[in-house]
């Protein structure tokens, strides 16, 4: 084994699959650990504003590195954390209070929204709130006055756009005065006057700047989070293939042997049976199933695996079990009274298995492959983020054609070095254990 | 044990007229038929009773008998006058009798020769909502107007895959151990990725950023009325998912022949040919291609298997208007009878594909043993 490893080692294709496979298998585990199964189903099914102060479709941040490009990230200010607070009573138990949430703000590119979210406390009268806008340049803007609950959404508000000239929040507020459709730079502040009607009430609020780029992996139509979705992608898509794999080969394996070793009805039945599984249509039937009764993994597994048994490589496996069948020590094992079982599993099976391994491994992307085709299908589980998943998201919402490569492409990227890993793992191996492709 | 060979081979039992080797391809042939013809209706039959597992196409069709019915009462001008309660026993009588009309009140597996017939002749009924190409609902037109498109699109792709693989395998065998040689092998694990993900970012780098290629459809929109121009703009919108389904295939392709041309130029007859001084394109064509072709043909058509259906996504990603968008189109709309014919298509597609490559098996293979299998 450990010999066997280091000569896999020799070969560089080898080398660099296998690693990919162990990065792949340790993050795989590390997913699994950090975002445990409920929470990651809780993460992608969103809701409860669980993803409200991330931007919609942002691009990763490593978009920045590239020369030329600055995008915003999304800044998050809360006046419990960072700012000045002051509170100061006036008569009749109402009392006057005043946040200010100071940011620099660098970028070339405007942000996406802005949003302030008050989080008052009170018993009858809620808070009311005046805003104002602090450029760098020392201009103030009036934004809005209102009652200090819920989210104040000013990318949306029609009267404060009206006083920015006709432009959102976002960009007017930004907006350098000098130059046309570039942003100020510098330092902002929010200012939030408030007034507390009642004697044990109090105001705290949180000022979110929505970027244009979030994290590694940027984000969605929904503001989720796409790390999320690829990180668990990883092990759902290696426990699938790898699943799938043996489930099928396995059993093919099985029954090739049993085929040879008994010949006439038997092995004309299993040939016959193949010949029937090989036209049957199986990603119209995964699609029927996925329609009538279940789109749970789970289901698609087994129903992949069960039109398998007799897959197509009985036919290659027979050949290899029916060289071997006439080889001497099977003679020898049938001279010493051997019965048929004792043979197949004895000696049969054990002297293909190397043969299979490298068919094994280079069936595992294949798999890989069919839960991403069911998922690109709108047949991916109902509940689980995969990979698949996120193309047919990023297909449905024509992701590429307006221009939200990422959404596509970093999954994509995902499956084909996942695939690309296990395949140049399994052509070195049939390499070295195929005698015949020894030589060359 | 050489002469023993020779002294087999010329046995006369082993020789053969030119008319009694065709008796016994068309035997083979009509053997081959038969089998795969039942192989087709037990796969068919798998189909109908996955379709119809927990009374799924029956409870479409009730319903469907329900409304129809109950749209006939309450637009019956002879029957406004009568009362809301009274109409609605007229329309559950009704119901009923249509119901046994249809024969849905039979159990399912008397039913099931029934089901099989229609399903083999696609009679598979009226599409809910969607229409065909030229209009009609009925589903049989729905599928087989789609057909053209995809085997248009997947003929010619597997053609040239075909072809492609099998020339530049021999080309490489015989520069064996080049930088060609070894980028391709390098190259091969590229073909993990099915033909429908690198369509994807084709789509994206010569339709989306350089703009030179349409993203997708059969034809430009509207279709050119000449046909000079319409076979233009054919071939333009063939361009990108056809290299889309050779990438997805080539370099395992290549890979494999070159591995088998290269195990097969080792034996010893055709070192022996090589010693005699014959050139290499003979020995090429001879003694290693003829023997390799079976085994490569069978190959091929597990391929094209694989590839129909990866086509269903492949089409889907570039708006193909063949069988695999219908499918898709179908899913989305939750229409049974075109996704249960679809998979009957496909079912009758891969049979056809099993079939018609055993044919070229015999017809190339001289040592194919047509008839029955002797050898035990």
């Amino acid at each position: 084994m450990k010999q066997g490893l280091r000569q896999l080692m020799r070969y560089p294709a080898a080398a660099i699959g296998l690693a990919i496979i162990v990065i792949l298998v340790v993050v795989a585990i590390y997913t699994v650990i950090a975002i445990p199964y409920n929470e990651a189903i809780r993460l992608w099914r969103g809701g409860g504003g669980l993803w409200a102060e991330y931007p919609k479709n942002a691009w990763p941040e490593w978009i920045n590195l590239l020369p030329g490009e600055n995008r915003p990230t999304t800044i998050i200010l809360c006046s419990t954390e960072v700012g000045e607070k002051t509170v100061r009573p006036l008569a009749g138990g109402v009392s006057k209070v005043e946040i200010l949430l100071p940011f620099d703000f660098t970028y070339d590119g405007f942000p996406q929204e802005i949003s302030v979210f008050f989080a008052p406390q009170f018993d009858k009268r809620a808070p009311f709130a005046k805003i104002t806008w602090l450029t760098p340049d020392g201009r103030e803007i009036r934004v809005g006055e209102r009652t200090a609950v819920g989210v104040y959404r000013m990318s949306i508000d029609g009267d404060l756009t009206r006083r920015l000239g006709g432009r959102a929040a976002h960009i007017g507020l930004f907006a350098d005065p000098a130059a046309e459709g570039q942003p100020l730079k510098g330092r902002y502040t929010l200012r939030v006057k408030g007034w507390l009607m009642e004697e044990n009430a109090d105001l705290d609020a949180r000022l979110v700047v929505f970027g244009q780029v979030h994290g590694l992996a940027g984000t969605d139509h929904l503001r989720r989070d796409l790390m999320v979705g690829l990180l668990w992608g990883i092990p759902v898509a290696l426990v699938f293939g790898l699943l799938a794999a043996v489930g099928t080969q396995i059993s093919t394996f099985i029954l090739a042997a049993i085929g040879v070793w008994h010949r006439k009805w038997v092995d004309g039945a299993f040939r016959w049976l193949t010949q029937v599984n090989i036209i049957m249509p199986l990603l119209p039937i995964l699609i029927m199933i996925g329609m009538f009764f279940s789109r749970s993994i789970g289901v698609m597994l087994g129903v992949i695996i069960f039109f398998n048994i007799f897959s197509a490589s009985y036919f290659v496996l027979r050949a290899m079990f029916l060289q071997i069948k006439e080889s001497s020590y099977i003679e020898a094992a049938r001279a010493y009274g051997a019965g048929n079982s004792r043979i197949i599993f004895r000696y049969l099976i054990p002297k293909v298995i190397p043969v299979l391994l490298p068919q094994f491994i280079l069936v595992v992307p294949g798999f890989v492959f069919l839960e991403a085709s069911l998922a690109v299908l709108g047949l991916g589980d109902p509940h689980l983020p995969t990979l698949g998943k996120i193309i047919h998201e990023a297909h449905v919402n024509a992701a590429i054609f307006v221009g939200h490569y990422y959404w596509i492409v970093l999954p994509g990227v995902l499956l084909m070095v996942m695939g690309i890993a296990f395949a140049m793992v399994g052509y070195t191996l049939d390499r070295i254990i195929n005698p015949r492709l020894r030589q060359i | 044990m050489t002469e023993m060979n020779i002294s087999e081979a010329h046995k006369p039992g082993a020789r053969f007229t030119v008319l009694s080797s065709l008796a016994r391809i068309g035997k083979y042939t009509l053997i081959r038929l038969i089998t795969i013809g039942i192989a087709v209706v037990v796969g068919i039959l798998l189909t109908i009773f996955i379709a119809n597992w927990g009374g799924h196409m029956d409870e479409i069709k009730r319903a469907r008998i329900w409304e129809e019915v109950a749209m006939a009462v309450l637009a019956d001008e002879a029957l406004r006058l009568m009362p809301l309660k009274e109409r609605e026993t007229i329309i559950r009588e009704k119901v009923a009798i249509e119901k046994r009309r249809m024969g849905l009140e039979r159990p399912f597996l008397v039913r099931t020769p029934g089901y099989l017939t229609s399903a083999l002749t696609l009679n598979l009924g009226w599409a809910p909502t969607m229409t065909s190409p030229s209009g009609s609902r009925l589903v049989r037109l729905i599928l087989t107007e789609r057909l053209a498109a995809t085997l248009v699109l997947f003929g010619t792709a597997q053609l040239l895959l075909f072809f492609i693989t099998l020339f530049s395998a021999l080309f490489l065998s015989r520069r064996y151990g080049s930088w060609l040689d070894k980028a391709i092998i390098a190259l091969a694990p590229t073909s993990a990725a099915p033909g429908w993900f690198y369509g994807i970012f084709l789509i994206l780098i010569f339709a989306i950023v350089l703009g030179i290629l349409p993203f997708g459809r059969m034809v430009a929109a509207p279709p050119p009325l000449t046909v000079l121009g319409y076979a233009l703009s054919l071939l333009e919108h063939l361009i990108l998912p056809v290299l889309a389904i050779i990438i997805g295939g080539i370099f395992a392709g290549i890979y494999g022949l070159r591995t088998f041309f290269l195990i097969h130029s080792s034996e010893d007859y055709v070192e022996m040919a090589k010693a005699r001084g014959l050139p290499s394109g003979m020995i090429e064509r001879r003694y290693v291609l003829r023997p390799t072709l079976p085994p490569i043909i069978m190959s091929f058509a597990l391929t094209l298997i694989g590839m129909w259906m990866g086509g269903i996504i492949l089409e889907t990603v570039f708006v193909w208007p063949g069988l695999g968008s219908l499918l898709f189109e179908a899913i989305g709309r939750g229409e049974t009878p075109v996704i249960v014919g679809s998979a009957i298509v496909y079912a009758y597609l891969l049979a056809a594909t099993l079939f018609i490559m055993d044919i070229v098996f015999a017809l190339v293979d001289p040592r194919v043993k047509v008839g029955a299998e002797r050898r035990v």
